[in-house]
Parts: structure tokens; C-alpha cells; sequence
């Protein structure tokens, strides 16, 4: 007997058949078992065929005519929706149409469209980075592919997951100079975690599947998968694979149990210890564990620019950020701490300063999942390999079922030592200048919003400002391209998190520059109703070219000013928004409260501020964490 | 220090590239790069030949091991092993030359492949420095053309780099 089962739609083909031909005249008996309507609305049935003979072959030729056969296109679609892909962000063209019209026709994965494809890269991105899931692209070939590359490009600084589909020229063109023709696989290969050219239908789901995988687990980053124009009109059957193993790729979890009780033994007999924590906290969702373990032993801690809100900045022992624009208590606690446990975070030259001079008394503890960032750039005594939870919930049990204890006494004495550092309050700005200060419109939005708002910036001055000055609680709150770098970031970032968090309070705090880099999208938000608030930070300057250039060029101000900046107000209202213009100090609280009330509507805050003001406190190229310039 | 790097990869199309662009991407430096399939099709076997101090070279073996391409990798140097290259030496052959290229060939352990009225193609498998002593020895004057395979390498006994 040979059971039949899950033809989709088949009952009435089946029957059909079995009344017709081949069934009846191989004496086969067929009886149908069970019948069921599926998700889909098409029929399925199991039947329980049985009979002598060549019962198999009929089984197979009955297999073979009731399979059903999808396009490339439809495959791929389909794929997206098992992964449980809500949105996707794109632009179509001429090697991507037959995918469009696979959309089309389906409403499980909803496109959005952008108005340039760095802001799909961008918006899967900022989609990504709020919720921990992967975000997904679709651009065409060619320019779409080149024009998507700055975004995949800042995903892979910062090991955000993301698949990002490139369609590509027919298989028979490649290589010919075709119309909109580009080595997408080539170009991308130096900013992916991996990249796939599939050449065959037959293989399109699998590697879809393992793009995922290998997107979201381990170190995550971008994947790229190029699909030529005649794969997505080929047909194969499809089967989405429920898992996917890789010889060459297997991400470590656990860490090794003998380095995290090393680990652990020298955190307890620290005097004068410090957490040092990157996005790979945030990334490898071991924020919980993170506060539970600083928490457990009463130990400072601070984040790096990408793991804000690994920790809650409100907390007392939440001593800022770190770094080149970091609080002098988080810097000077680095710089004399003697046990560094640095968890998550890479030792990149903006938190290291000069690395010659780098935590000269320190033990250091690195826990992180990429081998490679361990021993990159600082030598480390007690490297751990494995997820940051794992490893961490690891450490809070020795802790917990062992019998030695922090030295409370030593501990107490590093406490009254930062809290002096604390005392220079580092972050203070004059209030009394009669001048819209950036610092001061960061407070009024952290107020507005009760600190629980996404914040999305872009890159520059705004974003060291956005970066001090609002006090992130939550992971997956704090949304920039540290790595990369990318002006232009921001507004389609801000467009991802508030498609996936329609209820919250999104803020794209900019600045007059980097909001022209992707101002089209402005169009986005209103076809899809996105009300998102723009908090620019208007100064006519390139504010932290021209900070440097005050410092290090005497001030002479090469191309940093904007001469011809447009009307935002009416610019906004053009796309049909909202535009506010604030150039009083006293208005920025109320004007931040009258936007926050319009819910439905985005808000374009032009927020007119002292053009000089720098981002303070800073250290110089080439000084140590101890040598910090204050005001 | 000269390191020699054994990588077991995908045979897939442009995996490769992915190792050649991650040198060149990070400033490692490679001294030669040869690459072919193994016994089983679905594997290519890659000799490296780079150098570096004890901390690039480091960097150079995790972040090969990060390509997803790649399933094992060994640094041969870290042990015993042997290492061969292939020369093919085109040489100008006339006279009393002829007599003392076979000479040199023969002490060389090298074979003569080709010989035209004017000239021998001498072929040498060895260590990459007995190669280099070879070519020294030849008056340079005299070398018409060489073609080096570049470094393949193996490790010694019962130790082997297999998935």
C-alpha cells in the first residue's frame, strides 16, 4: 500500500484520474483516507492507494502529474513567507519583474517601496536592528544592486542580519556586458557574511533558507542572493527545507567552561573592575543576563556607540558611554580599571584611543562569538568564545554557587573614586545662551517621549548628541551606523522601525546634512503613513567636519558650510507633513510636546541651534582614555 | 615569519576569489596561492604561502576560517611537513651548454621534457628554495622563460586535513 498525501488542490484531479485511466486499468484500489481544506483554501487529501502490480509506478506518475510546479518567482516569495518575512523593502526594475509580479499576487509579505534602494538596505536595516529579526531587501540588477551597497555595506559594520535580493541579468547574458548588467556577487563579496548566485530554480530554496541562517546566527550580517531574470521564471517543485546543516558553518554557542571559570575567578578578585559592552550584547540578546550579572556583583559598567541600551543608562551603575565623544567617568574608569571584562564589543580605535596607552593596569576578559575579534586590535588574558547569554548565565551561576564574593571593601573605595570622576559632570552645556543648544533639544525629546522611544540617527554631530543625551533603558532602542559611518542612514532607518513597531514612538534625530543624503524618502512616509518625528539639528554646518576643522585645520572651513539649505518646513509640508521650525530655546519643549501629540502624521522639527557648538567631552587622535579635552 | 596555510574549501564558484579578496582586503601579503580539487569533487584544496608575525598570522587563519567557503584549514609551519613546487625552466641550449644544462638537470634531480635544436625545458619539482638554487645556478642570461606552480604542502605521518 502506498500512501499518497498532500497534493495540493488534487481531490478533483485525483478522481478524475481514477475514473479515466491508468488507476482502473492497473486494478489499483484508492480510497481516500482523509480530505481537509488547507490554509491556502486549496484542498488536501491523503489517499490510501493500494493494489498489485505496479502499484509504485503508478504512484509516481500520479506524484509526478499532481505536483505542482512553481516559478522561481513564486519560490521565492513563498520562501520568504515560511521564514516569516512581514516586510520587505525594494525597488523593481526590468531583472526583478517577474518577483513583482509574484508579490502581486499574494499578501503575506507586504513590499514597501522606497524611492532609492540605499534606503531599502537602510530601512531593512533599521527593521532589523528594532526587533533582532532579519531584514530583507529586493532590488534589481545593476544600479539597483550598486545603489543597495552602502546599505549592505553599513549592516555588515555593525553584524546586522539582513538578506538583500539582487536580481542579475538571464544566466546566458552574465559576463556580456548586458543592459543593467553588474558582478553583484563581486561587488558585495568584501561587505556580506556571504553572498549566493543561484544558477538553477532547483536550488533557489535552499539557498534562500540558508541566506537566513547564516544572516541570523553566529556573528550575524548581511547576505546577499543574486538571481538571474530566467531562474525566476524557471519552474521547480517547492519544498522549503525545515533546517539546514553546513559543514563549513558552524557558529559556536557555548563557551569553554574551564575559560569562564578563569574568567569568573579573576572578575571576583578584581579591586577596581569595569563591563565594557558592545552591540554583540544587544545583537546576541544577552541584555537581561548582562544587567543581571553587573548587578549581581555591583560592578560599572559602560556601553560602547552600538550597545546602548545593553544596559539601562538610568541605572546607577551605568557610568555613559565610552570612548572618543564618551563621559570622563566611563573613560578614566577604563583607563585605571584592573580587571576589564569586555563582552560583546570589538576594542575599535573610536573606544580604544590610542591602543599603546589602553587600560595599562588591566587584566582583560573578552567574551565575544567571533574568534576573530578576539586578540584583533588589544592582546587579551582570558579570551571566551561562545553567545554572550550563554556565557554570561554561565558566569552568574559560579558566581552564585560559589563562596568567594566581590571585596566589598575594594569595591566601595572604586565607587567613591568614580563618583569624584562623576563629579565633573562631564555632559553639562550652557543653558543661559540664548540659543537653541542640541544638547538641550536630546533632553527635551527624552522627556517627551519617557526615554522609550526608537531613536534613529544619522552621522555626525546629532549622533554623539542623541548618542549622551538620551538615556536608552531597552536593547533595540538605539538605531545608527556606528561602524560605517553613513550619512543618510537615519530617515530610512526610522522607516523600518516604525513599520515594525506601528504603536511606538519613532524619532529620527538628524542633522541638515545627512537628511538631504535620503530626503526622497520623505515620499515613502507618506504613501505608507509613517509617523515618524525628524528632530534635525539644523546648525548650517557640517557640524563635525567643521568641529575638526576648528581644532586641527584653525579653523578653516573647507566645504563644511551649506549655503543653499532648503525651507525644511515647507519642504515637509510639499510631501504633504508636517514642518515645524524652532530657532528659540523657549520653544523647544512646548514644540516637542505638540508634535509627539500628532500620532498619526510625520513631523519635521527643524530645530535652528547654535551653529559652533561642539561635541565635548572629547579625546584627541592619538591620546589615551586619560586624556580627555572636557568643554 | 613564513607561514604555509592548508585550506580544505568548497569547490564552488568564486570561493576563491573570497580568499584572494580577503588578503587584499585586510593587507595580508601572499608569496603564492595554488588551488585544484581534491578526490572528493565537492572540495578544493588550497597551499598558501604568506608571511607575518605570530599575531597577523592569527588574524589571517580566524578570519579564513570566518569565509563561509571554508571547512578546515591547517598552518602546515605549526608542524613537520613537506612542501613541493614544479619550475619550468626554458633555457637557451646551444653548444657546450647542452652538455652542462643535462649535467645540472641531473644533479638537480630535474628531467628534461623538451628539447628543440636551440633549446631545453628543463623540469623541477622540490622545495621552493632548492628552485631558487637551481635558477642561480643557470646564467640568468641564458633563462628564456620560468614558470613556478607556487608552493603545494602536506603534512608529515599520520596527520591529515579532512572534513
Amino acid at each position: 500500500m502506498v500512501q499518497i498525501t498532500r497534493f495540493r488542490g488534487c481531490f478533483y484531479l485525483l478522481r478524475e484520474l481514477y475514473t479515466r485511466n491508468s488507476l482502473r486499468s492497473s486494478k489499483a484500489g484508492m480510497r481516500e483516507k482523509s480530505r481537509f481544506v488547507n490554509a491556502n483554501g486549496s484542498f488536501e487529501s491523503v489517499f490510501n492507494v493500494a493494489g498489485a502490480g505496479n502499484i509504485n509506478r503508478v504512484a509516481i506518475s500520479l506524484k509526478r502529474m499532481l505536483t505542482v510546479e512553481l516559478t522561481g518567482a513564486e519560490i521565492l516569495v513563498r520562501s520568504l513567507k515560511e521564514e516569516g518575512v512581514t516586510h520587505l523593502f525594494g525597488y523593481p526594475g526590468g531583472a526583478v519583474l517577474h518577483i513583482y509580479d509574484a508579490l502581486y499576487q499574494q499578501e503575506d509579505v507586504k513590499h514597501i517601496l522606497v524611492r532609492h534602494e540605499q534606503a531599502a538596505t537602510h530601512a531593512a536595516d533599521g527593521y532589523a536592528r528594532s526587533t533582532g529579526k532579519a531584514g530583507v531587501a529586493l532590488v534589481t540588477s545593476g544600479p539597483g544592486a550598486t545603489n543597495a551597497v552602502t546599505g549592505i555595506a553599513t549592516a555588515y559594520m555593525d553584524s546586522i542580519p539582513m538578506v538583500v535580493i539582487t536580481g542579475q541579468v538571464f544566466t546566458s547574458m552574465i559576463g556580456n556586458d548586458a543592459f543593467q548588467e553588474v558582478d553583484s556577487i563581486g561587488i558585495t563579496r568584501p561587505c556580506v557574511k556571504h553572498n549566493f548566485l543561484v544558477k538553477d530554480v532547483a536550488d533557489l530554496a535552499e539557498t534562500i533558507k540558508k541566506a537566513f541562517y547564516i544572516a541570523t546566527t553566529g556573528r550575524p550580517g548581511p547576505v546577499v542572493i543574486d538571481i538571474p531574470k530566467d531562474v525566476t521564471a524557471n519552474k521547480a517543485e517547492f519544498n522549503y527545507p525545515k533546517t539546514v546543516s553546513m559543514r563549513s558553518y558552524n557558529p559556536v554557542v557555548k563557551g569553554h567552561i574551564g575559560q569562564i571559570k578563569r574568567a569568573v575567578a579573576m572578575m571576583l578578585s578584581a579591586r577596581r573592575p569595569i563591563f565594557y559592552t558592545g552591540g554583540g550584547v544587544v545583537l546576541g540578546r544577552g541584555a537581561a543576563e548582562l544587567t543581571a550579572l553587573a548587578q549581581q556583583l555591583n560592578y560599572p559598567v559602560t556601553n560602547t556607540l552600538m550597545g546602548l541600551g545593553a544596559y539601562p543608562a538610568s541605572d546607577r551603575q551605568f557610568l555613559g558611554m565610552l570612548g572618543m565623544h564618551g563621559t570622563y567617568e566611563a573613560n578614566m574608569t577604563m583607563h585605571h580599571c584592573d580587571v576589564l571584562i569586555a563582552i560583546g564589543a570589538r576594542f575599535d580605535d573610536r573606544v580604544t584611543g590610542n591602543i599603546e596607552k589602553f587600560c595599562p593596569h588591566a587584566k582583560i576578559i573578552h567574551v565575544d562569538i567571533d574568534p576573530s575579534s578576539i586578540s584583533k586590535n588589544v592582546k587579551v588574558d582570558v579570551p571566551i568564545v561562545g553567545s554572550v547569554p550563554d556565557v554570561l548565565q554561565e558566569m552568574i551561576a559560579l558566581i552564585k554557587g560559589g563562596n568567594k564574593k566581590p571585596d566589598e571593601d575594594a569595591i566601595g573605595e572604586w565607587w567613591d573614586q568614580i563618583a569624584e570622576w562623576r563629579s565633573a559632570d562631564c555632559l553639562k552645556y550652557d543653558e543661559e545662551s540664548g540659543k537653541v543648544k542640541p544638547q538641550q533639544v536630546v533632553e527635551s525629546l527624552y522627556r517627551a517621549t519617557h526615554g522609550d522611544a526608537y531613536v534613529c540617527s544619522d552621522v555626525g554631530q546629532h549622533q554623539m548628541w542623541a548618542a549622551q543625551y538620551y538615556k536608552f533603558d531597552k536593547p533595540y532602542r538605539w538605531i545608527n551606523s556606528g561602524g560605517l559611518g553613513t550619512m543618510g542612514f537615519g530617515l530610512p532607518a526610522a522607516m523600518g522601525a516604525q513599520l515594525a513597531h506601528p504603536d511606538a514612538t519613532v524619532a529620527c534625530v538628524t542633522g541638515e546634512g545627512s537628511i538631504q543624503m535620503c530626503i526622497q524618502e520623505l515620499s515613502t512616509c507618506l504613501q505608507y503613513g509613517l509617523p515618524i518625528k525628524i528632530i534635525a539639528l539644523n546648525n548650517r554646518y557640517l557640524g563635525m567636519v567643521r568641529q575638526w576643522q576648528e581644532f586641527f585645520y584653525d579653523g578653516r572651513y573647507a566645504m563644511s558650510y551649506m549655503e543653499a539649505l532648503p525651507d525644511f518646513v515647507k519642504l515637509a509640508e510639499s510631501y504633504g507633513h508636517v514642518g515645524m521650525r524652532i530657532d528659540n530655546p523657549a520653544d523647544v519643549d512646548g514644540a516637542m510636546e505638540e508634535a509627539m501629540k500628532l500620532k498619526n502624521r510625520l513631523v519635521f522639527m527643524d530645530f535652528v541651534t547654535d551653529q559652533e557648538e561642539n561635541v565635548y567631552p572629547m579625546i584627541p587622535a592619538g591620546a589615551g582614555l586619560n586624556e580627555m579635552i572636557l568643554v | 615569519m613564513r607561514h604555509v596555510i592548508s585550506i580544505l574549501m568548497e569547490n564552488e564558484a568564486g570561493a576563491l576569489s573570497r580568499v584572494a579578496g580577503l588578503f587584499s582586503a585586510r593587507g595580508y601579503n601572499i608569496e603564492s596561492l595554488t588551488v585544484a580539487p581534491t578526490e572528493d569533487a565537492s572540495l578544493s584544496r588550497m597551499t598558501i604561502v604568506t608571511r607575518g608575525s605570530e599575531e597577523i598570522i592569527e588574524q589571517i587563519t580566524k578570519q579564513l576560517n570566518k569565509l563561509i567557503d571554508v571547512v578546515k584549514l591547517v598552518d602546515l609551519s605549526e608542524d613537520e611537513h613537506i612542501e613541493r613546487e614544479m619550475a619550468l625552466i626554458k633555457v637557451r641550449a646551444i653548444g657546450e651548454a647542452r652538455e652542462e644544462y643535462k649535467r645540472l638537470a641531473d644533479i638537480f634531480n630535474g628531467r628534461i621534457i623538451d628539447v628543440t635544436e636551440t633549446t631545453y625545458t628543463i623540469e623541477l619539482t622540490d622545495s621552493g628554495d632548492r628552485i631558487v638554487e637551481f635558477l642561480a645556478a643557470i646564467n640568468a642570461d641564458e633563462i628564456i622563460e620560468t614558470v613556478r606552480s607556487g608552493v603545494s604542502g602536506i603534512a608529515r605521518g599520520e596527520k591529515s586535513l579532512h572534513p
